[in-house]
């Protein structure tokens, strides 16, 4: 599903690799946690496997496609198969929930009758049922990010990438949305969540990758933020 | 679906950049109502081109009775053979192409013609019929054009009797280079509007672009195509500029139609001929056509850098 060889990525001449020779793979369905501290390199990891980044060295294949050589006009298309979520949402304020996640089908083209059926279906797995007409900023920070993952998983993508989605949360919100991301995990949707959390981690008992400065130092099939204990 | 959706972010785009998009129309209409005015003066000028040369005829003058200061006029007046040499040499094969017709008006009749003109009392007793030779008035062949003029005039002034051919063709020549300066003075003008015209628009879809970001920014993530997530700022360009060489074309017509026809034909009409305020239609498709490469050219310069996947 993700395959990085050697990936090393600098961002400016002369400057320190933001990654630097990652060799990492992850299998369709798994949940992969990406831990380290701030600039260790994991937002640089989630946008090169978005392709928003563009590899220095080595290779790198997302859903079968080498990245490097993927023309321009193919992105789009490789990104309908890729979901993303942040730490600060990023919904649109005047739009209402349901419309935050329509607008998702809206733009890649799918037709009214699809979205009329799938959204109410999405909103219903994140637990937002009965709020689709709310705008944003009538709910808390946990559904605005449970619209957001809605919209991210909306278009069935085979990849959720997840760069720090609690990090404005607080522990029990940031457990319901680990929750809602089980759950889109349990649909075989592979998940790669960046995050500091060390409660999610530890509790959740799934695969560890941690990062030192752009480099892979630890990397567990079942692990805990820290480390063994 | 697609097709509400975008009309829907242009109208939210219009909305949302009010003043800029009004600043977008007035540039365009005002540039393109210089461009279309430039148009339709030529128009007009190239219509009246036949209409005047048609009028303007060569008037060969012969000598008169009275000496003069010229050396083909050296032996007095023109005789019958001299005179008859300019009308075999008018009427030869090789001049069939530029002359029509030539007939000759006696002198008794130019100075008539000259009393008439001028009144009785202009320089009374001092103009006999002496001081005027007959003229041959030359009728040139349809269409007529500024270099029929030069032919005929070149091959009888060097002939002997003849004091001096003459046309006002250059007379309408100075005229029409008049015109040409106005015209090109309405074409520069408009081609600082055009190009203010653009960087405003290249200014609305940036600023546009800018307060969508975050929505441009989604619609790259869930894997828009170029195209789309460009097509509501290019159309929002392409909108108001349209609007404008709308408003541009009715106003030419408006204009042409109640202020210029109406002027022209109580002060001008002899110079100008009739206004057709339909000659705005026939401009119109090139001002819309010049609108559309204006935003287009606009779109092209800002959304390269703006809207990237």
């Amino acid at each position: 599903m993700i395959k990085f060889d050697n990936v090393t990525k600098i961002y400016a001449r002369g400057a320190r690799p933001a990654l630097d020779e990652v060799s990492l793979e992850v299998p369709r369905g798994e949940f992969c946690f990406l831990v380290g501290a701030s600039g260790s390199g994991k937002s640089t990891m989630l946008s090169i496997v978005l392709r928003e980044e563009h590899i220095t060295s080595g290779s790198a294949f997302v859903l079968g496609q080498d990245l490097s050589r993927m023309p321009q006009r193919r992105i789009p298309r490789f990104r309908r198969q890729i979901g993303s979520v942040f730490q600060d949402f990023r919904l649109l304020d005047r739009k209402t929930v349901f419309e935050n996640v329509a607008f998702a089908m809206q733009v890649i083209g799918r037709p009214r009758h699809a979205i009329m059926r799938t959204v109410p279906d999405v909103l219903d797995l994140v637990g937002l049922a009965g709020k689709e007409k709310r705008t944003p900023h009538e709910l808390s920070g946990g559904e605005q990010q449970r619209v957001a993952i809605a919209r991210a998983v909306v278009n069935r993508p085979q990849i959720l990438l997840a760069d720090e989605p609690t990090g404005n949360l607080d522990p029990r919100t940031s457990e319901g949305i680990m929750a809602v991301l089980e759950r889109v995990n349990q649909t075989g949707t592979t998940v790669v969540m960046a995050t500091h959390d060390v409660g999610l981690v530890d509790q959740a008992q799934h695969r560890v990758v941690e990062l030192v400065e752009g480099r892979v130092v630890r990397d567990e099939a079942s692990g805990y933020y820290g480390g063994d204990v | 679906m697609r097709f509400r959706f975008v009309a829907a972010e242009i109208l939210h785009g219009f909305r949302r950049n009010l003043s800029m998009i009004g600043a977008v129309i007035l540039v365009t209409f005002v540039s393109l109502s210089a461009v279309g005015a430039a148009l339709m003066l030529q128009m007009q000028v190239d219509r009246l081109k036949g209409d005047w040369y048609g009028k303007v005829e060569v008037s060969i003058f012969l000598c008169p009775v009275d000496p003069v200061d010229i050396a083909n006029c050296a032996g007095g007046a023109v005789t019958q053979d001299q005179k008859n040499a300019v009308r075999t040499r008018l009427e030869s094969p090789e001049m069939a192409p530029y002359v029509a017709q030539v007939f000759e008006q006696d002198r008794e009749s130019v100075l008539a013609e000259y009393y008439e003109r001028y009144g009785e009392d202009y320089l009374p007793g001092q103009l006999t019929v002496d001081a005027f030779g007959p003229v041959l008035h030359v009728k040139l062949t349809e269409p007529v054009d500024e270099t029929k003029f030069d032919v005929v005039t070149d091959t009888v002034s060097t002939m002997p009797g003849v004091l001096e051919a003459v046309d006002q063709s250059d007379l309408l020549g100075q005229l029409f280079d008049l015109v040409g300066k106005i015209r090109l003075a309405a074409l520069a003008a408009a081609g600082v509007l055009a190009l203010a015209a653009v960087l405003l628009i290249t200014t609305t879809i940036r600023l546009s672009a800018l307060s969508r970001q975050r929505e441009t920014g989604i619609m790259r993530l869930v894997g828009a195509s170029n195209l789309f997530i460009q097509l509501p700022f290019m159309l929002e360009g392409a909108v108001a500029a349209l609007l404008g060489s709308v408003l541009a074309v009715a106003t030419l017509w408006g204009g042409s139609q109640f202020l210029v026809a109406e002027w022209v034909e109580t002060n001008f009409a002899l110079l100008m001929g009739k206004v057709n305020p339909l000659d705005a239609l026939a401009v119109a498709p090139w001002l819309v056509g010049a609108a559309v490469v204006l935003a287009g050219l606009s779109s092209a310069l800002t959304l390269r850098r703006f809207t990237r996947v």
